[in-house]
């Protein structure tokens, strides 16, 4: 190679200098490596399912063994009648989701530690965000083949099953607070030291947030206080409308998910606060992508 | 060209009249990079500069901020001060134009073992942006310059070493760049694989890449480097062509072994009587070796037959005595003030 082919090649470069360069091919590139990235992750996942396999048998434990424990509770124990299954079935697919997502950042947290994250950080991305993207999408298909699987362990257990519009509705639940749960776990991935205080983050969080909700009891059964930070708690805004699609045949999206003490939530309610959930966490982690990390 | 070499610091310019090697365009410009981590000043001063198209060497042991020199190069970490281009981009500003043009292999290889070389450089090739046609174009490239071929469709899990250092050199080519940035290349190879990584980099740098280069390896840096810049403590003490560094380091060097493992005492006597002698500069006594006699001599005398007779006169043994001119570890001595193979306090 010669001098001159040299020179051309650095012409040739200055094409995809930023920002100079325009908006359809930003999308294309940003489409492009957020894709690349999300291969690896369904790359390491096909070649350790492990993960998908223990992700695939926990739920199923969960509503099989939590179900048999209360199979000769009184009917309408739980406020309602039917089986608990019906009841708990909500609280699994949340609890399922929200634990995947929160394991979100130990990936990054390893490429982070291991120097793999470097080779990132040195690709000419258009956005880092593509990183962020990239994890969610793959937890996102995650939650959603876990979901598909718990509702259907639920039916066979003979506890029914929602109209289409009401699991439409659940798997669009369940996509925006792995997304808002995600972006979280992944912020702490960047800003912690290391794995071992991501893992103590991870598990302190996991489950008191989880009896912290209304997963395995309803609000009526919990002290004033602990309604509180039920009542705070985001999961529980996932869990109340599921609950109310599989209870109520004749849901809308106006009828009342949530009774607060400063006031009532209706399903589409729920699920617009779980969107500003999302958001929120999705703009927090801007400024820890933008500085370096070491 | 005047040196005092008695000051251990001395900045020693040696005058680089036309090398000949690289274009009169600079690649790199490096002016008063400064970086510090908590209370410990890893990057204290440094510049340089890296003409198009040459192999330049940053030279130092470890701990001495040649790496975190390369990484504020590199876009991965903010500098405290200084200043930073590529060709004339500023890295601080415009560091994305800086990454397309830049390749950086790192010191520690860090690759997935769940994926195949080539996977990993495909990931690369979308990561960098290049279309279907020039990936697949690419990546056959760097498999076959890279003799990778063989390897690209296993686990990178099952891979040598040495291989898996190729493979992060063609994951660092793959985009074909200007200027490729290697962090100790050959750190921890074998001899065979070491060989296989200085040809490839003088074939880069035929093929018109300009490299930088950091490394401990004396040998290294003498053997690839057009010109080099030596790095003590943050800071840059000297900078030049091989060549030109030697000669103005000036006299030649004596290596004198009285006994195989010569005692303390005698060793120190000889030395003092070695010092009567005009033609020698300095003598040092190597504690590390067997406390032989390291001595600075004025080049072209017959200081040879002048020691032979001294001990003869003292009835001291010779177990063996070598003459060379300096070499690029004498250079490092003569600047430092120490070996490189010393471990830093």
């Amino acid at each position: 190679m010669t001098q001159s082919t040299r020179t051309s090649q650095l012409a040739d470069s200055a094409q995809f200098d930023y920002p100079d360069l325009n908006l359809s091919i930003k999308i294309s590139h940003f489409i492009q490596e957020t894709l690349a990235l999300t291969k690896r992750l369904f790359i390491q996942l096909i070649r350790r399912p492990s993960t998908l396999i223990a992700g695939l048998v926990q739920p199923l434990m969960w509503l099989v063994l939590f179900g048999a424990l209360f199979q000769n509770a009184p009917d309408g124990f739980m406020g309602t009648s039917g089986q608990y299954q019906k009841f708990l079935g909500a609280g699994v697919i949340v609890f399922t989701a929200f634990g995947g997502a929160l394991n979100a950042g130990l990936p990054v947290m390893f490429d982070r530690e291991f120097g793999f994250l470097n080779r990132l950080l040195m690709a000419p991305l258009v956005s880092r965000s593509s990183i962020v993207v990239a994890s969610a999408i793959f937890i996102m298909s995650l939650s959603l083949l876990q979901t598909i699987v718990i509702m259907g362990t639920i039916a066979t257990l003979g506890a029914g099953l929602p109209n289409v519009l009401g699991i439409l509705v659940i798997i669009a639940i369940v996509m925006v607070l792995v997304l808002a749960v995600t972006s979280l776990s992944l912020a702490l991935a960047f800003s912690l030291k290391g794995h071992v205080e991501l893992i103590a983050v991870i598990l302190l969080t996991n489950l008191p947030l989880l009896f912290a909700s209304t997963a395995l009891a309803p609000i009526s059964f919990m002290p004033t206080w602990l309604q509180w930070i039920a009542l705070l708690n985001p999961l529980s805004y996932a869990i109340e409308p599921i609950r109310y699609i599989y209870q109520h045949p004749d849901w809308s999206l106006n009828a009342i998910a949530v009774v607060a003490p400063w006031g009532s939530v209706s399903l589409i309610g729920c699920l617009g606060l779980l969107s500003a959930f999302a958001a929120v966490s999705l703009y927090s982690i801007q400024p820890l992508l933008k500085r370096s990390l070491g | 060209m005047s040196i005092a070499i008695d000051n251990r610091h001395n900045e020693i310019q040696a005058e680089t009249s036309n090398s000949g090697v690289g274009s009169t365009e600079i690649a790199i410009v490096i002016q008063n990079l400064k970086k510090r981590y908590g209370t410990v000043d890893a990057v204290k001063n440094v510049s340089l500069e890296v003409r198009s198209g040459e192999i330049f060497g940053l030279l130092g042991p470890n701990g001495t901020g040649k790496t975190t020199t390369l990484r504020c190069l590199c876009t991965l970490v903010q500098p405290d001060e200084g200043l930073l281009e590529v060709y004339g981009i500023s890295v601080t500003q415009n560091p994305a134009a800086v990454r397309q043009r830049l390749g950086y292999v790192a010191q520690e290889v860090a690759l997935d073992k769940m994926m195949t070389g080539r996977e990993l450089l495909e990931m690369h090739s979308d990561l960098y942006h290049l279309s279907k046609a020039q990936s697949s174009d690419r990546i056959q490239s760097v498999l076959t310059t890279l003799d990778l071929m063989e390897y690209a469709d296993r686990l990178i899990g099952t891979y040598s070493g040495g291989l898996k250092k190729r493979l992060d050199l063609a994951a660092g080519l793959l985009h074909n760049p200007q200027i490729l940035v290697l962090d100790e290349p050959t750190a921890g190879l074998d001899i065979e694989s070491r060989q296989i990584m200085w040809t490839l980099i003088r074939q880069l740098q035929q093929s018109g890449t300009t490299i930088l280069i950091t490394s401990h390896y004396l040998e290294e840096i003498d053997a690839l480097a057009d010109r080099v810049a030596i790095l003590d403590r943050g800071t840059v003490i000297a900078s030049g062509s091989p060549q030109d560094l030697k000669k103005s380091i000036g006299g030649d060097r004596v290596t004198l072994r009285i006994r195989e493992f010569t005692p303390l005492s005698e060793a120190t006597q000889v030395r003092e009587q070695l010092l009567e002698l005009d033609v020698v500069k300095s003598v040092t006594v190597n504690e590390l070796q067997g406390n032989s006699l390291n001595l600075v001599v004025e080049a072209e005398s017959d200081v040879l037959t002048q020691i032979e007779f001294k001990l003869n006169s003292l009835n001291l043994p010779l177990f063996g005595i070598s003459r060379s001119q300096p070499s690029l570890e004498d250079v490092y001595l003569a600047v430092t003030g120490k070996c490189i193979s010393e471990p830093l306090n």
